[in-house]
Parts: structure tokens; C-alpha cells; sequence
């Protein structure tokens, strides 16, 4: 691991919009002051004063109640003033459009906005009409890079490296900003990443994206040290991308069976929430190999991380001011 | 109106795609019309208070010929008028616009093509032409009254920026418009799957998470209607192709003698879909930007005249509708004040030659349409752009006449403009 003292580490920009622009150096920097919050976390005194004063929105357009909680401890244990938005579709349909709840919010004088989006680049849009930090908390099926980071930081806990690693990614790759967020995490710190899916699972041109790319779990499993499943959305699952439920949990969900086409020592994620019997069967899910309750924990210290990153570029005065 | 006084444009290279004319001289103007043409007139009796434009240094063509713009009048006033969209128009060299009929009302019945002329003669200062609807409502189910509204005053058939999803329904149209020698143009993208697509499919839409229009949904559309067209014999024209898989198809429906034309975008021949890079919706069109390869074999089919017309396929939106996350934007672009300016890149870059680029905008449009334009013969109207060419410029699209703002090529550096337009000899626009 770097040699740098994480609790020096500053990111160079004012928001984290995604994987993409990132050097691997901050990626890793990330990770080591993450490493310091786990620490913390699981202590009884988990209060810090790192943004005391300071006020955090979480402004979901789209509903997540883990995403959105694990942004609200972390903000609350670095001391933030946190406030949810429950903006669903609610605006929209009052006819207020994105750009005018940026105007809105930022004239509340926030100093990090946490957002997530249906549509891809929304996060980015937004943040060029307020004067605070944002973190992209998901955008479409564009990024979402605080997962991968948490994902980066469980298997990192677990392997003790990334570099080297083959890492499967499974299931619905195209609607996927997960899937994105970790190829590019992935790739940066040497890592082999494979996609597994049926082909209309699959965006276009996928393979240039430097992947190995697999329809059948038994040869795409085949030597790998992390598979990390995707939800599969219920409306993608009735004849319209794939037949059935039944074809496709027969196909593509990980069971003990193709489990065993994976390396021994194999771990396996999700980023939640599951469709068990879906994607993946309960038993891989509740299994010695899952990493997905510690997949939870670390999205906590991740975002921490984050947070506290992005607020030592912040100005010492309200951005205003 | 009183009609303008005679004027002399002396010194100009002239260019005549109409006749393959390139040549250096004067053009001499009374009453709307070319009256004659020749190395120098000045000596020739000119008509007392002649005005003489030196034109040294300046290229005259005849005035372009859009045969594709949006306009917003009736029903969207706000983001543009027939007049907005004239002035804009004028200070772009074009001289005839082509509007589409997915106003509101649609133009699909004979009064409202009569409502659009009036409106035009009164308040355009160039001259507007109505396609009508090709399907009652754009509604790609029952033909409209092409043979009445070919008398009112269409000069084609259009649904505009939809497709007709059945063959039976552009066969019908096609055969009972070759009645009225009615041209027939088409928006080529199956629906289908175009899906929710939002620009070019490939691997910039799978990093950007963006839907993507497949190429084949643009090529299978036009590869239908071909047929249709050698089933028929109707006149068909596809309304803007982008890639090479299209215009494989369009060479050989050309090949086999079939009554099929096309066009391409101004956008598509100088923008790719890196542009879009950063969500910059103003680059969000229908059909989408393609990749660099098919952009390049774009420019070239214009280059052979395989496509035979250059659109501006100008779409004012107003802010509300573009300044929105990129999925959840309106198509289009504006670009009739910018058309010409942009095909000069190409000219410019080597890729065609000026004569080929103001007969794809100007001649080959004027003959499809089958409209007095695009030449400037003798007898003709005096309807003329003149064009510096060496004149660098960068866009400020806080300039544009248009009352949208929603142009690609803000902030763009340009050589070559237009200086002076006329329309039946008058000066509609001149840069100062």
C-alpha cells in the first residue's frame, strides 16, 4: 500500500462525478483514508468533527434506502448537518426541472450535495449550476463510483491487492452504472475484468471497453477470484431482454453448482438489493464465500472517505461568502 | 413593395451550378430578375441609378435552397417564426426555405399550406415553401390529400420526424402521389429500434450509459422504401442519411435507375458523436451523430453527388427543453444562419468542391422540389448569395437571428461567410 499518510490526502477537484478522471493514486489514496474509518466505524465513539458546520444534502431523484443511509451516517459521523430531499419524482411532475432545483438547493448555501438521478450525466449537469461539492450517488446507467470504491476496498480488505486479480462482473451489464463504475476502478489498478451476461444483457461494443466477454458462467468463471452479481430489474426479466425468470436464474444465477467454476477461493459480491432466486441463490448469498454484509460496512467508511477528501478542498468559508 | 433599384454586382466570380458555370464578371439586376450577365458590364447602357456592388474578392452563387428546416409557425411561435426563421435564413445565403409540416396546427390539409404562404409573403423576407404531411395527423396510418394540397401550394410530402411504420402506407402514398408527381420524403428510423436511443450506438453510448439508435434502424427503413419506390415508381426521397450502410443501399437503388434521392445534414457532414461527449444536448439530434467513419463517408457520397442534397435541418428548442439531463432532452439544432458556413469547411478542407457544395444546397434541391430556384440564368429571379471566402469568424450564437439559441457550433471558428443576400434582387441581409 502507498506510503503516503492517508490523513494528508486531498483530492484534486471539487466533485467525485465518477470513476473516470480519476488517477490511480487517488483511487488508492481513497481507500487508505477509507481504511481509517473502518477503524473508527467499529468503535463505540464514531463521531468526528471533520465537518462539523458543515450542511449535506442527499437529493435522491430516485428512491434507495441503503445508498441514501450510508451517506447520511457518513455525513453524520464527520459531523455534517445532514438533510434528506425527498424529491422522487414529485418535482418533476410539478413541473420543476433539475436546473431549478440545483438554483433552489444551492441558494440554501449547502456545502455537498449528494445526488442520484435516473437519467445518465444528470449529476454532472447539475453540479455545473451549484458553487458546492457533489458527489454522484448514481447516475442512470452511467457511473456510480462511490460503490465501486466500496467494492474496491472489500476486495483489497480480503485479497490484499487488486492488481493481478480476475474479476467477473455478472448479469445486466447494460442498464448497469455499477458495472461501469467497477471496470473503470478495476482496469486502473490492474485488475482483469470479465463481463458475463447473455447478449442482450450486454451494451454495444462492450469488448472495447478492454473486456473479456463470456455468455456461458462455466467458461467465464473459470479461474476467477471475484464475482461480483448485478440486479437483475423485474421489468427486464418477462421476454423482453431475457425469456423467463426460471431461464435465467438457470443460465445466469450463481448457484453452488457455478459457484465451483470459479477459483476455490472465489468471493463473491453483490451491491444489493438481491433478487434471490434470480440472480443469485440464497445459499452462495449467505455463504462462506459472500462478501456482501461487508460490502455494507465498507460503503459506510467509503463515503466517509469521500466526504471527508472533498471537504479539504472546500473553502473555509461558506462558498458564498 | 416598391421593386429595388437596378443593381450591378461587378467583379464577382461567379458560380452557376445550374449551367457548371464558374467564371469572373457582372451580374446586372432590374425588376426581381437577372437581367444579363457577362466579364463586364459597366460599359453596356446600365439603367439610370444603378447601384454597383464591387463584389472583387466575393464568390455569387445562387441563393441556397433548405429543403429541410422546422419552424414553429403555427403553434410554437415561441421558439421561432416565419419571419425569425426568414431573417435567420437571410443571413445564412438562403433564399427559399422548405418548412416541415409538424407544426400546430399540422399541415395536412390545403387551408393550412394557404395560411403558411400568407403568412410567409407577409412577414418572410425570403421565400417559403410548405411541405404537407404525407399521413393525416403525422399519424402514419391514412394518406392526406396530396393531389389538393399539391395545388395549394406543397411542394412535397414529408411526416416529418416520424417514419411511416407501414409499407402498405408509404406504397399507397407513393403510387397515388406519382399521380401528381409528388416527391415523397422520408424520415428513415425504424421506431422500433430506435427505441428510447439517444444518440449513435456503439461504445461512446455504453461508457456515457446512453441508449443508442443502431445504424440498421436507418438502413432497414431505407432498404423497405427502395423497394417500394422500384415497386411504384414513386418519387422518394430519404430526408437525412448518416451512415455508410445507408448509402450502400442508396448507390444501388441509383445504380438500377430508381426515382430515389437524398439528403444529408449540414450537422452529420461536419459533426461527429464525440461532440456529445459531456451530455451537451445541443448536439442531441434526430437521426443521431454517427461515428468519424461514417461522417467521412458522408462527405464523400456528397462529394461523388451520391447524396444529393445538404439540409440545414434546422430545429429551434428553446432552453427549456435542452437544458435538461441528456435522455430527457429535445432533439434538434438550428442551422440555416450557420449551413453554409459549415459546408465551407468542407470545400475548405478539400474534401468537395465548391461547385458541388452549392449544387447540393442551392441547384439539386431547387430541381427535386421542382421550384424557378437555384440558378442564376437570364430571366431567372434574382434570388443570390455572395460569399466572402476568405473571411475567418467565430460564432457567437448570441448573434443568431434565429429565436432559438440552440446551436452546435457556438463558439466555432469559420472561413468564409456570407456578406450579401438577395432576394428577387432586393438585400435582405448584408454583414456590415
Amino acid at each position: 500500500m502507498t506510503s503516503n499518510p492517508a490523513s494528508s490526502f486531498t483530492l484534486s477537484r471539487r466533485h467525485l462525478l465518477g470513476i473516470e478522471g480519476l488517477s490511480p493514486e487517488e483511487i488508492v489514496g481513497l481507500l487508505d483514508l477509507a481504511e481509517e474509518f473502518v477503524i473508527l466505524n467499529r468503535q463505540v465513539e464514531k463521531k468526528r468533527a471533520t465537518l462539523r458546520g458543515r450542511t449535506q444534502i442527499n437529493l435522491f431523484f430516485e428512491a434507495s434506502t441503503r445508498t441514501q443511509s450510508s451517506f447520511e451516517i457518513a455525513g453524520k459521523r464527520l459531523g455534517a448537518d445532514v438533510m434528506n430531499m425527498a424529491v422522487g419524482n414529485s418535482s418533476l411532475k410539478k413541473g420543476e426541472t433539475l436546473i431549478d432545483t440545483a438554483a433552489t438547493l444551492n441558494a440554501m448555501h449547502p456545502d455537498v450535495l449528494i445526488v442520484r438521478h435516473s437519467a445518465s450525466g444528470a449529476v454532472e449537469l447539475l453540479a455545473r449550476k451549484v458553487d458546492c461539492s457533489v458527489v454522484n450517488a448514481g447516475d442512470g446507467a452511467h457511473e456510480h463510483p462511490t460503490q465501486a470504491l466500496l467494492d474496491a476496498l472489500t476486495i483489497r480488505r480480503n485479497k490484499g491487492r487488486i492488481q493481478g486479480l480476475t474479476v467477473a462482473i455478472c448479469g445486466d451489464i447494460t442498464h448497469s452504472r455499477v458495472a461501469r463504475s467497477n471496470i473503470l476502478l478495476l482496469q486502473a489498478l490492474g485488475a482483469q475484468v470479465r463481463v458475463i451476461a447473455p447478449p442482450t444483457l450486454l451494451p454495444a461494443d462492450i469488448e472495447r471497453f478492454g473486456v473479456g466477454v463470456f455468455h456461458d458462467m462455466r467458461a467465464g468463471l473459470a479461474d476467477v477470484d471475484i464475482i461480483m452479481m448485478l440486479r437483475l430489474q423485474r421489468e427486464r426479466m418477462n421476454g423482453s431482454f431475457v425469456p423467463s425468470v426460471k431461464e435465467y436464474f438457470h443460465f445466469w444465477g450463481l448457484d453452488e453448482a457455478k459457484l465451483r467454476f470459479a477459483r476455490p477461493d472465489a468471493l463473491v459480491m453483490h451491491p444489493g438489493p438481491m433478487n434471490r432466486g434470480v440472480e443469485i441463490d440464497s445459499a452462495v448469498a449467505d455463504g462462506a464465500q459472500s462478501l456482501i454484509r461487508e460490502q455494507v460496512e465498507m460503503g459506510v467508511a467509503v463515503r466517509m472517505a469521500v466526504l471527508d477528501a472533498l471537504s479539504r478542498t472546500l473553502p473555509g468559508n461558506l462558498p458564498h461568502a | 413593395m416598391r421593386d429595388p433599384r437596378p443593381t450591378l454586382l461587378a467583379g464577382a466570380r461567379i458560380l452557376d451550378p445550374s449551367r457548371d458555370l464558374d467564371t469572373q464578371g457582372d451580374i446586372l439586376i432590374a425588376d426581381g430578375v437577372i437581367k444579363d450577365m457577362a466579364g463586364s458590364l459597366r460599359n453596356a447602357g446600365l439603367p439610370d441609378g444603378t447601384e454597383i456592388v464591387d463584389c472583387r474578392g466575393l464568390i455569387a452563387v445562387p441563393g441556397l435552397v433548405d429543403m429541410r428546416a422546422f419552424i414553429g409557425e403555427p403553434g410554437a411561435e415561441h421558439r421561432e417564426t416565419l419571419a425569425s426563421a426568414s431573417q435567420a435564413a437571410a443571413a445564412g445565403g438562403v433564399t427559399t426555405i422548405i418548412c416541415q409540416p409538424d407544426t400546430d396546427p399540422i399541415i395536412d390539409e390545403p387551408a393550412i399550406v394557404d395560411f403558411v404562404l400568407r403568412r410567409a409573403r407577409d412577414t418572410a423576407i425570403v421565400h417559403v415553401h410548405p411541405m404537407a404531411a404525407l399521413t393525416k395527423g403525422l399519424e402514419g396510418r391514412e394518406m392526406t390529400e396530396i393531389g389538393l394540397l399539391r395545388e395549394a401550394g406543397a411542394v412535397a410530402f414529408t411526416d416529418g420526424t416520424r417514419s411511416v411504420p407501414t409499407a402498405q402506407v408509404l406504397r399507397r402514398a407513393l403510387v397515388y402521389g406519382r399521380h401528381f408527381d409528388a416527391l415523397i420524403v422520408h424520415h428513415t428510423q425504424d421506431a422500433s429500434l430506435a427505441g428510447e436511443g439517444v444518440m449513435n450506438e456503439g461504445e461512446l453510448a455504453s461508457r456515457l450509459g446512453l441508449a443508442g439508435v443502431p445504424k440498421a434502424a436507418e438502413a432497414i427503413v431505407l432498404e423497405r422504401d427502395v423497394r417500394l419506390a422500384a415497386m411504384t415508381g414513386g418519387r422518394y426521397h430519404a430526408a437525412s442519411l448518416t451512415c455508410a450502410e445507408s448509402l450502400d443501399v442508396l448507390r444501388r437503388a441509383k445504380q438500377a435507375g430508381l426515382p430515389v434521392t437524398a439528403s444529408a445534414s449540414i450537422n452529420h457532414l461536419t459533426l461527429n458523436e464525440r461532440d456529445v461527449v459531456g451530455y451537451r444536448t445541443f448536439f442531441k439530434l434526430t437521426p443521431p451523430l454517427r461515428a468519424e467513419p461514417d461522417r467521412r463517408a458522408l462527405v464523400q457520397a456528397v462529394a461523388d453527388g451520391l447524396i444529393d442534397v445538404i439540409v440545414s435541418d434546422h430545429d429551434p428548442q428553446d432552453v427549456d427543453v435542452k437544458r435538461l439531463p441528456f435522455s430527457e432532452a429535445a432533439f434538434g439544432a438550428i442551422g440555416l444562419e450557420t449551413m453554409l458556413a459549415a459546408g465551407l469547411r468542407l470545400v475548405n478542407d478539400g474534401s468537395v468542391e465548391l461547385m458541388t457544395l452549392i449544387r447540393a444546397m442551392s441547384t439539386r434541391p431547387a430541381e427535386l422540389l421542382g421550384l424557378p430556384a437555384g440558378t442564376l440564368r437570364p430571366g431567372r429571379s434574382a434570388d443570390i448569395a455572395l460569399i466572402d471566402p476568405d473571411a475567418a469568424w467565430l460564432l457567437d450564437a448570441a448573434t443568431l437571428k434565429s429565436r432559438s439559441r440552440n446551436t452546435p457550433f457556438d463558439e466555432a471558428r469559420f472561413e468564409g461567410r456570407v456578406v450579401r443576400t438577395l432576394v428577387a434582387g432586393r438585400t435582405v441581409f448584408e454583414y456590415v
